[in-house]
């Protein structure tokens, strides 16, 4: 209850606005100053200051009855009489699913416990239906005497005719003669329910908690042909909480506010009355953001460094002769890798080799060598040059950038990151399928210190600070370098970048003169699956759409 | 890999072992792989096959260490009377040339065995192209009758007993059923004669590269001389591969001796001259990036296993990897030491440069993900019976000899699409997904396959239709500012009627509709699929 009173305050008078209101055990008394005259728009600040009251001294109770829903409204009070579920939906006309959820709600406020039961139920089966609406066949039977057995026959089945006719006649309902008739007993037999279809009307009833007489009932109707069944059901039971005893008899407002409709606005309902209070601990269904597969993001990483570094990128595609892929590369024509157990290689497609010029240079360079080297020192097959491969390194396109590059355009960078092949069965470190990366620095004062340098420069940039180099070996450059960073975490050296010079027998096809080329390139896929902790190469590809959802960003 | 074991007490009559001492190695070029209180492992490199026993490498490492420097000397003496090998050159194209050799004196034990065979093994395997480029046989000199003859007869003219059989068989015999016979048939299959090795009796030693004779027998400790043949089809790689195992035997004590090799023309084997190059200072300087004077430069040399004289190197003649000076400078390098050389990058200016193509890639999946879409990325390879589950309208690109279920390339994104999904079954729906790559068709161009850039959108749940992946295409390319219009057509993989094909500037870039159920089942789904497939090249043309 709001009232105005004048206070006295050190000789002087104010207006105050006061509401006193009972809380749990205690009287709360707020007031509002207004002062000195009573404003002239007092009923509006008096209505004002009321919803100021009512929504700061809710009790705990008032909360919880203002969030219910309008499904838990309906079906808490009910709690008084009912208490399993099934009956819950029967007797408020609600689907059981709809019901398990609102009794989840209800628990989740903790007005309520739930439990699961299993019944044994004896219920009604598709004869006894039948029976309840046309009657048992011995009351159908008793109901067309007087008759003779043919004409039974038409409206009964032999099965019912003979449990009718040893039913009545233990029962002494019936004579028989010429024509079947109906006894005194009988007639009153027919006027009666009996105790079967009573007992029919009751169903379901659990087995366990059947009356003494119902047992033998139910031990006569088993023998009949399909009149009831046995079924285990399982149902919910429920029980009120102390806190839901206290609420359950609470008088449920019927005014709150679900959603602010435009009726809503427009009237300005929202100035009295109270919105239904959410439990903002309810469950929530998660909703999932679009993604980028984890390996679109690591190669943006790697790129990254690239382009900071100066880098242009290359591109070519991933289907290649032999030619650029093994022999400008100077990959000797009988060398392990270019074999089928090793390399993927196309039927039935042919494929061309460039310029005669610059064929007939590869070719010498393989068969007598240049630039004083020995060479392979053998005979040099241009159709072994033609087979036509997916590229089992970045490599290839390195091959092809070099034979196009002006050397106008000298000194250059170039970097390419892309999808390699090898023939190769699939285990957790191995696949046919993998990323790889390569840089390549075309500069005629490249030299060797260079290289460890970039190779410095890059560990860095992909979070490494420590690097050791030691010598290694690969067909086309020398001297060639392996570049081991340090990891921290695991307190140990991995082995991640490959690198060298390309020999003069590259580059002198490819460029025409020995320009020193710097080339190198971390292994991609393993640093990949450091950074994202993936211990199985194969989760790479297995496309598993819930932890492409929910994996988290490297940043 | 190959991974040689050096006998710790062997290594510490160099060096004491040690952090540092592991960390040298590394630094030499053979990468520790593992230790215990015996022995220990490294990787040596395919370059290096005359470190492919220990004896080898402890022969370098001593020259690394300074313990002893230059040009290893191995005595080689002439030949004895009937120190001969004659070649037929009936052998032209079945196996023609041989290098051999005699050594005497050798003090062998099991673990030495164990190492001459290991050497022998290894060589085979990579220099020897698994004995089809080289092969190598060692057999005790005492039950051989010199000179020897290397010739070629018909298959069934040869009637030996092979090493651990109990009887005589003849060539086709041995190839077809003793068990490594049976193993490199394929090195001797088809040949109208077979080569063999025959002493001045008439015995056959061997018939490489295939199996040596019972009765010549095995080497074993009680072995002191023995003959030791190189054959194969590249004389240069056979005299090498004889040097890197007489110097090994040399090594366990033997004294080598040449043999008279008779061509028609004559040769004597081994011969061990050292391999001349040039070296210019300037040229060493410029590709490390150090200011190393002649001396110094000499010095490395010497520490590597070479000779210098007036700006020649002498490298050691078991030596296979010297095909050019760049070869020699790496050695100077790594005797200046890896971890010396102070990295440093030069100052050249070169602006970083995005392809075009990927640039637009990018833009396109920032409006699929802003679309809710999730990005997969599935293998460029798909499986034989993927391609007859639904109708293909293109030719599908085969690979030989696959060793996995993926056989062929590609064709399009739906056919991996509809295999994620299949894989996706037990999570959420719904299950939106797209795809850019690469798809391979057969056509003209410098390797007769056409590849294409592609992307594909798949929307799949209980609710999907037509308008929702209309919206999706309709959503991108509007954003990409790009104008376009739909046609009604057909597919047989598209429920008829729910189908259609977009145009750009008159051309056709892309298919879109509803999956037919049949093709659903065939991909064991059980939700409607809406599907768009894009040639994203047309679009890169447009942009």
């Amino acid at each position: 209850m709001v009232y105005l009173k004048k206070v006295n305050i050190k000789g002087h008078e104010y207006w105050y606005l006061f509401h006193t209101v009972r809380s749990d055990d205690k009287f709360l008394k707020k007031s509002k100053y207004l002062g000195k005259n009573l404003p002239k728009d007092i009923e509006k600040i008096k209505l004002e200051f009321l919803n100021e009251i009512t929504n700061t001294k809710k009790t705990r109770e008032e909360k919880i009855i203002e969030s219910l829903t309008s499904l838990e409204r309906k079906i808490f009070p009910i709690l008084k009489q009912e208490n399993e579920l099934n009956r819950i939906s029967n007797v408020l006309k609600l689907q059981p699913i709809e019901v398990l959820r609102t009794l989840g709600w209800l628990e989740n406020k903790n007005l309520i416990t739930t439990s699961k039961e299993e019944n044994e139920l004896i219920e009604i089966d598709k004869n006894g239906e039948t029976y309840l609406r046309k009657g048992l066949p011995e009351k159908q039977f008793l109901n067309l005497l007087p008759s003779n057995l043919e004409n039974l026959k038409k409206y009964l089945s032999q099965d019912e005719i003979n449990i009718s006719i040893g039913k009545l006649k233990k029962q002494n309902a019936i004579n028989f003669g010429k024509e079947i008739t109906i006894t005194e007993k009988g007639k009153k037999i027919l006027k009666e329910k009996s105790k079967e279809e009573l007992f029919l009307r009751k169903l379901p009833l659990n087995i366990n908690k059947l009356s003494n007489e119902d047992k033998i009932i139910y031990e006569e109707l088993k023998k009949r042909r399909d009149l009831i069944k046995d079924d285990i059901k399982k149902t919910i039971k429920v029980n009120l909480t102390q806190l839901g005893e206290q609420l359950v008899n609470h008088k449920l407002k019927n005014n709150l506010v679900e959603s602010l409709t435009p009726e809503i606005f427009k009237n300005e309902k929202w100035k009295t009355k109270t919105f239904r209070r959410y439990d903002l601990q309810a469950q929530l269904p998660k909703i999932y953001q679009g993604r980028k597969h984890f390996v679109t993001e690591a190669i943006e990483k790697g790129k990254k460094i690239w382009l900071e570094m100066g880098f242009k990128e290359m591109t070519g595609n991933k289907t290649v002769t032999s030619f650029w892929n093994f022999d400008a590369l100077f990959t000797a024509q009988d060398h392990p890798v270019r074999e089928l157990q090793d390399t993927f290689f196309m039927k039935d497609v042919k494929g061309r080799l460039p310029s005669k010029e610059l064929v007939e240079r590869v070719k010498k360079a393989h068969e007598n060598g240049v630039d004083n080297s020995l060479g392979w020192r053998y005979k040099w097959n241009e159709e072994t040059a033609k087979k036509v491969l997916i590229r089992t390194h970045t490599t290839c396109l390195s091959s092809q950038t070099l034979a196009k590059l002006k050397k106008e355009n000298i000194p250059a960078k170039f970097f390419s990151i892309g999808k390699c092949f090898r023939n190769e069965t699939v285990d957790w470190k191995h696949g046919f399928e993998f990323n790889q990366t390569e840089g390549i620095v075309v500069d005629p004062n490249a030299n060797l210190r260079n290289l460890i340098g970039y190779l410095k420069e890059f560990a860095k940039k992909m979070g490494y600070d420590k690097i050791k180099v030691q010598p290694s070996y690969f067909p086309y450059t020398e001297p060639s370098v392996e570049g081991y960073v340090w990891n921290e975490q695991k307190k140990q050296w991995m082995e991640v970048l490959a690198a060298g010079i390309f020999r003069p027998e590259v580059t002198i096809p490819l460029l025409g003169t020995n320009i020193p080329v710097l080339a190198w390139g971390p292994g991609f896929d393993r640093l990949m699956m450091a950074a994202y902790e993936i211990l199985d190469l194969r989760e790479v590809y297995a496309n598993d759409l819930k932890k492409l959802r929910t994996r988290k960003n490297w940043i | 890999m190959t991974i040689i074991s050096i006998p710790r007490k062997e290594l510490e009559k160099l060096a004491k072992y040690s952090d540092e001492l592991v960390e040298k190695i590394n630094l030499f070029g053979t990468p520790v792989e593992s230790f215990n209180e015996n022995n220990i492992e490294v990787e040596v490199l395919p370059n290096r096959p005359d470190m492919f026993s220990s004896q080898g490498f402890l022969r370098s490492f001593k020259n690394y260490l300074g313990i002893k420097k230059g040009l290893t000397n191995y005595e080689i003496k002439k030949p004895e009377h009937n120190y001969k090998v004659k070649i037929s050159n009936e052998l032209k194209n079945i196996r023609p040339f041989t290098s051999c050799a005699i050594v005497k004196d050798l003090k062998l034990d099991d673990e030495r065995i164990k190492q001459i065979i290991d050497l022998q093994e290894k060589l085979h395997s990579t220099l020897g192209r698994n004995r089809r480029k080289m092969a190598i046989g060692i057999y005790p000199l005492e039950k051989i009758i010199l000179p020897i003859t290397f010739e070629a007869r018909n298959p069934k003219d040869i009637n030996f007993i092979p090493l651990d059989e109990n009887k005589p068989m003849n060539g086709l015999e041995i190839i077809e059923k003793n068990p490594t016979g049976r193993e490199y048939a394929h090195l001797l299959k088809g040949l109208e004669k077979f080569p063999v090795f025959v002493d001045a009796n008439n015995k056959i030693l061997s018939m490489p590269p295939i199996i040596n004779s019972n009765e010549t027998g095995k080497v074993v400790g009680e072995t002191k001389d023995v003959f030791v043949e190189c054959s194969g089809f590249d004389f240069n790689l056979l005299k090498k591969t004889l040097n890197i195992i007489i110097t090994t035997l040399a090594d366990m004590n033997g004294k080598v001796y040449q043999m008279e090799l008779d061509y028609g023309k004559k040769e004597l084997t081994p011969n061990l001259t050292p391999q001349e190059i040039n070296i210019s200072i300037k040229n060493v300087n410029k590709l490390i990036g150090l200011n190393l004077n002649e001396k110094e430069i000499e010095e490395l040399l010497l520490k590597m296993g070479y000779n210098y004289k007036n700006n020649k190197a002498f490298a050691p003649a078991w030596r296979t990897d010297i095909l050019h000076e760049v070869d020699v400078i790496e050695d100077i390098a790594i005797a200046y030491g890896y971890d010396k050389l102070i990295p440093e990058i030069p100052e050249v200016s070169t602006i970083g440069e995005e392809s075009r193509e990927e640039k637009i890639k990018s833009k396109i999946i920032e409006s699929l993900i802003g679309l809710g879409l999730i990005e997969v990325l599935s293998y460029h390879l798909i499986k034989e019976d993927e391609t007859k589950m639904l109708k293909l309208y293109e030719d599908v690109i085969e690979l030989l000899d696959s060793k996995t279920d993926y056989k062929l390339l590609r064709p399009n994104l739906l056919i991996p699409g509809l295999r994620i999904l299949f894989e996706n079954k037990h999570n959420e729906y719904p299950q939106n997904i797209f795809e850019i790559g690469t798809i391979f068709k057969k056509g003209d161009s410098e390797t007769g396959v056409i590849e294409q850039t592609s992307l594909s959108v798949i929307l799949c749940d209980a609710k999907i239709n037509f308008t929702q992946i209309m919206q999706i295409l309709d959503s991108l390319l509007t954003s990409l500012g790009i104008g376009y219009s739909i046609k009604e057509d057909e597919d047989d993989n598209f429920i008829p009627g729910r189908f259609g094909k977009i145009l750009v500037n008159d051309k056709e870039i892309a298919k879109i509709g509803e999956i037919h159920p049949k093709i659903l089942k065939n991909f064991n789904l059980e939700l409607p699929v809406s599907f768009l497939e894009l040639n994203l090249d047309e679009i890169f043309k447009v942009l």
